[in-house]
């Protein structure tokens, strides 16, 4: 059993613009088991970085409790990162977005994390619009406690023991698009060509962008009959289009027919690029992402790519009018301006 | 691009690139791991077989596995692959326990080998088990050939060489030493069944019609003549100032055994840049640590003489100027000519094959370069019971090479005095390829990758080595030093063998992957495929290992090139698709045959 990476790597590793490789954005050997969907959503978090040019520092990587709560330490080793309580992570992002709203803030959470013990926190954040990435690795079942129905198991679907869902299912994507989220995708782990330019389009998003990844658990929930298998979901995904993220600086060559291919200019002034756009489906109007996504469901599909996004969302910074700076780099000066000020404001009242 | 065959032998034998480079493809891997196990004897074991002389090659090696090691592709020093032999040799027990123990049932056939070099000493060991009656012949008064005539005890000690040829010759080989080989055609006329030739290379040029020569030739030597009558100790000492003319290593054994018989101001003189020297870059090391200096870019003009005797020596200076066909010449630089004063010259600037005793009527052909006419594979010349192998086959080599020849002549004598066909009858090497899953995660070798540089071997003190010819100056590595030393080693005949079936495709071995080997994607070209691996895929010596078609319509595509042989793949594998196999190569060997008869 290995227990540490080697030290090597290819000596042709690529340089991304900060001149950093592939290397400065990985983590710890994973303990998860092999195979673990979760471990490729890793890998998909560490491209996408390393593809943007994220400096490693200025990136906090949060989560709750479950296997997939444990995977921030199998990524961005030279990032900042909090393991929280279960279900608690959207609360630990809320208070260190607001203490310092610069970092790029990631979480990852189970669809336990989210859908079960956190589900509180989860729609409150989703109501605020924390400017934030928001992963969930949904396998359908809690892997660290041993395989038990989660609340994102598909009704009928059956569990390794061998007995079908009583009950019926949350779909979190749904849910988040209900719940007025500015972002709203799903992709599968097994696909690192779809999901890496979605977490990169997340990333340059403003506002709260969530990404149910579908994620199999190898060893609780890839058996026949369950429906966040492997083979399932390959067989079972309907694409709403292709995704590409340009970056503001790159000049965008398209070589698929017109008609078919949508742009969508980020906050950041990045383009996310769409192609081969499913039927009836705009990503900018929230009313046709929830209908396609019911179609979908209606046909026994998985609908997976980018589902919903608002380019002029306003985060819970913008919404609360926040001064610019982080507001742990405020000074004594700043928050405490002198009685001259106090009388100044006290005099609007009167 | 199609499936790879993995079955086709040289497959994985091309991954494991130290043993690919060997001549005799010795299984490096497999012997650095015994010795990580302080299983020397097995480790030598392993060594004799392929390469019969362990002791004497863990010194002396050319060791063109080194340059090949898997490690400077990924760091800077390869394993010290040949140092580590030695460390089998020195810690071995009794091996001799474990050698084929004769007398041997007689099949009736006779052999004659003339010359007891490396390359005849290994077809005797190789057929002595076989029931060969064997005959070797050599005017020198003991077996090793130049192993024993021209490498100097200081890199070679006696015992070690003796102990090895020993082995052979205790196999019940006939033995006619101190008996020169003067007629082909009377060794045809006995009842041999077959012939190999070993006799080397044996003539070194000399500068017989620089200016002067005639007036001064008692003191210039070919360096191979002279060294080999130190070896034989018939020279003992050699003038205060010596020059010795070349830069390959028989330049560099006698400029340092100069040192060693009185020569105080010992100059190498060559004609080429330093950085063109012929001499392995250890050798040259070895003998600028004892304190010799070269002057490169000198091409020798005259001798000269002063009452009759040797003085020096001039020459003109040269400089490497490309000239409009990008061809280099060294041209002269128009500076004054230099003179060096000596009371010894020797000369080692190259060596030819010479046959004097073969008469040219026979039947057996030379090609334009006095070369013998042979079939490359099986060594036979174009009289089909004469079969020539080492130096005397295809020009002046190394011990490695000879002993490969050995090996392969071996096989057609043996093929041949079966009455088969050298060809269709040849043996294929012996190969396996077993997994070493011990457990889920666990592999019966030590698949962690160490990241330790390469250790430097211990030299002995240089004003003792300087003071005595026959004391060893490399010491060997400790067993400590040996153990991790042999940790460096990637294990690259643990193959990583993939199986479609039972992949989900679920990018486990990818993502884990240091050395990004692993790409799933749709098949192409090599040419296109390569631009579209997880990483650069640019060394084309290296294969792309390429699967059946997956699931998705996809296939797995393996870069072999910087693969660390560390199993995170296979650890990482939920359905066990990757799995760490164990691949042994063994070069075909005399005898062989009799297994795939059964
Ligand atoms: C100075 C020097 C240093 C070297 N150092 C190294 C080294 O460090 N490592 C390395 O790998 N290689 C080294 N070599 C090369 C190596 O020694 C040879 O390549 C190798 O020994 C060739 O083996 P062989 O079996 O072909 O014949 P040889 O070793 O050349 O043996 C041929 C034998 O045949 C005998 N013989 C020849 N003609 C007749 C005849 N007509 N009748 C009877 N006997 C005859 C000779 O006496 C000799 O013993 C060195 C060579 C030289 C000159
Ligand atoms: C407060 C609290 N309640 C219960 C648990 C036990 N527990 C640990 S992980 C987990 C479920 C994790 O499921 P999920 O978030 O889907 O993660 P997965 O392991 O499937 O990736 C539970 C219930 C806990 N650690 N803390
Ligand atoms: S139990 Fe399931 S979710 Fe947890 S590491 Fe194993 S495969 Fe992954
Ligand atoms: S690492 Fe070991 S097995 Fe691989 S080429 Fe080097 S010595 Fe041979
Ligand atoms: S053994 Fe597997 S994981 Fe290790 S370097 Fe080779 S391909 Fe990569
Ligand atoms: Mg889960």
């Amino acid at each position: 059993m290995s227990f540490i990476r080697p030290v090597f790597r290819h000596p042709e590793s690529p340089k991304n613009d900060l001149g950093y490789t592939r290397q400065y954005y990985e983590g710890a050997l994973s303990t998860l088991c092999a195979g673990c969907g979760h471990d490729s959503i890793s890998g998909a978090i560490i491209q996408a970085c390393f593809e943007l040019n994220i400096e490693p520092h200025r990136v906090a990587k949060l989560s709750g409790i479950g296997c997939s709560s444990k995977t921030p330490a199998y990524y961005l080793g030279n990032s900042h990162g909090f393991n929280s309580v279960h279900g608690r992570m959207p609360s630990v992002t809320t208070g260190a977005s607001l203490a310092n709203r610069k970092l790029l803030y990631l979480g990852v959470s189970g669809d336990g994390d989210t859908a079960s013990i956190g589900m509180g926190q989860f729609v409150h954040v989703i109501r605020r619009n924390l400017n934030m990435v928001y992963i969930v690795m949904n396998n359908g079942c809690y892997g660290l406690t041993k395989g038990q129905d989660s609340a994102t198991a598909d009704f009928g679907s059956i569990n390794k023991s061998g007995s079908a869902n009583l009950f019926q299912n949350i779909d979190l994507v749904g849910l988040a698009l209900e719940l007025g989220a500015t972002f709203v995708g799903r992709s599968f782990s097994g696909d690192k060509g779809h999901l890496v330019p979605m977490i990169k389009a997340a990333m340059a998003h403003n506002g709260f962008a969530f990404i149910d990844v579908i994620s199999p658990c190898v060893t609780f929930n890839n058996n026949v009959g369950s429906t966040k298998s492997y083979d399932y979901v390959r067989a079972h995904m309907e694409a709403t289009s292709a995704i590409d993220l340009v970056p503001e600086k790159e000049e965008i060559t398209t070589s698929y027919a017109e008609g078919s291919t949508k742009l969508i200019e980020m906050h950041d002034h990045s383009m996310i690029e769409l192609h081969k756009l499913a039927e009836g489906w705009d990503p900018t109007d929230q009313h046709s992402a929830v209908q396609k996504l019911q179609e979908s469901r209606n046909k026994g599909e998985i609908l997976t790519g980018l589902i919903y996004v608002d380019t002029e969302s306003k985060d819970l910074h913008d919404l609360i009018e926040t001064v610019p700076q982080p507001l742990n780099t405020l000074t004594e000066q700043d928050l405490c301006p002198g009685s001259g000020t106090l009388e100044r404001i006290n005099g609007e009242f009167r | 691009m199609e499936p790879t065959n993995i079955k086709d032998p040289e497959y994985f034998h091309k991954v494991v690139d130290c043993q690919y480079a060997c001549p005799a493809h010795t299984p490096v891997p497999h012997y650095i791991r015994l010795i990580a196990a302080e299983r020397y004897s097995e480790a030598y074991m392993v060594n004799w077989e392929s390469n019969v002389f362990p002791g004497v090659l863990g010194r002396t090696c050319d060791r063109p596995c080194e340059p090949a090691c898997r490690r400077v592709r990924v760091e800077e020093k390869p394993v010290a692959i040949c140092r580590l032999k030695r460390v089998a040799a020195d810690n071995k027990g009794d091996v001799k326990q474990y050698m084929p123990q004769g007398p041997f049932a007689p099949n009736g056939k006779k052999i004659a080998l003339i010359g007891a070099g490396p390359a005849a000493l290994t077809v005797a060991r190789d057929l002595a088990p076989l029931g060969y009656e064997l005959h070797i012949y050599d005017e020198l008064p003991k077996g090793g050939g130049m192993m024993r005539s021209q490498i100097p005890s200081f890199r070679l000690p006696m015992e070690v060489l003796d102990e090895e040829v020993n082995f052979i010759l205790d196999l019940g080989i006939h033995q006619h030493f101190n008996t020169y080989v003067s007629s082909m055609r009377e060794v045809l006329s006995k009842d041999y069944d077959a012939i190999f030739v070993g006799t080397g290379a044996p003539r070194g040029r000399a500068l017989t019609d620089l200016p002067g020569y005639e007036e001064v030739k008692a003191n210039v030597h070919v360096g191979i003549d002279w060294l080999s009558s130190v070896a034989f100790e018939h020279t003992e000492k050699i003038g205060r100032r010596v020059l010795v003319l070349g830069g390959g290593n028989t330049a560099m054994d006698c400029c340092r055994t100069s040192r060693r018989l009185g020569g105080e101001e010992v100059k190498v003189v060559v004609r080429s840049p330093f950085a063109e020297m012929k001499a392995s870059p250890w050798e040259i090391e070895d003998a600028q640590r004892e304190g010799i200096p070269f002057y490169n870019n000198h091409v020798p003009k005259a001798f000269v003489a002063e009452n009759g005797k040797l003085c020096g020596m001039t020459f003109t200076k040269v400089e490497p100027v490309v000239d409009e066909n990008g061809k280099r010449k060294m041209v002269p630089t128009g500076e004054p000519d230099v003179f060096f004063e000596a009371d010894d010259v020797l000369v080692a600037i190259g060596q030819e094959n010479s046959f004097p005793w073969i008469e040219r009527d026979l039947g057996l052909d030379f090609d334009r370069w006095d070369l013998p006419v042979l079939d490359p594979v099986t060594h036979q010349s174009t009289l089909p019971n004469v079969f020539f192998g080492g130096d005397a086959a295809f020009g002046p080599k190394n011990v490695i090479t000879a002993v490969a020849h050995g090996h392969q002549a071996a096989v057609s004598i043996d093929i041949f005095c079966t009455g088969k066909n050298l060809h269709k009858d040849r043996p294929d090497p012996m190969t396996n390829l077993v997994s070493q899953k011990m457990g889920i995660h666990e592999w019966s070798y030590h698949s962690q990758v160490t990241d330790d540089h390469r250790f430097a071997v211990p030299h002995a003190d240089n004003a003792l080595a300087l003071k005595d010819r026959k004391l060893e100056v490399e010491l060997g590595f400790d067993p400590a030093t040996g153990f991790k030393e042999a940790q460096r080693c990637l294990n690259c005949d643990i193959q990583t063998v993939f199986s479609e079936s039972l992949c989900i495709e679920c990018d486990a071995c990818v993502d884990i992957c240091p050395t990004d080997c692993i790409t799933f994607t749709v098949n192409g070209e090599e040419e296109d495929l390569r631009t579209r691996l997880s990483a650069p895929a640019n060394n084309l010596t290296q294969d792309l290992y390429v699967s059946d078609v997956l699931k998705t319509g996809r296939v797995m595509l393996k870069d072999e090139n910087v693969c660390l042989h560390c199993g995170l793949c296979a650890e990482r594998c939920p359905t066990a698709a990757w799995d760490m196999k164990k691949y042994l190569y063994s070069v075909t060997k005399a005898g062989h045959q009799c297994f795939s008869e059964l």
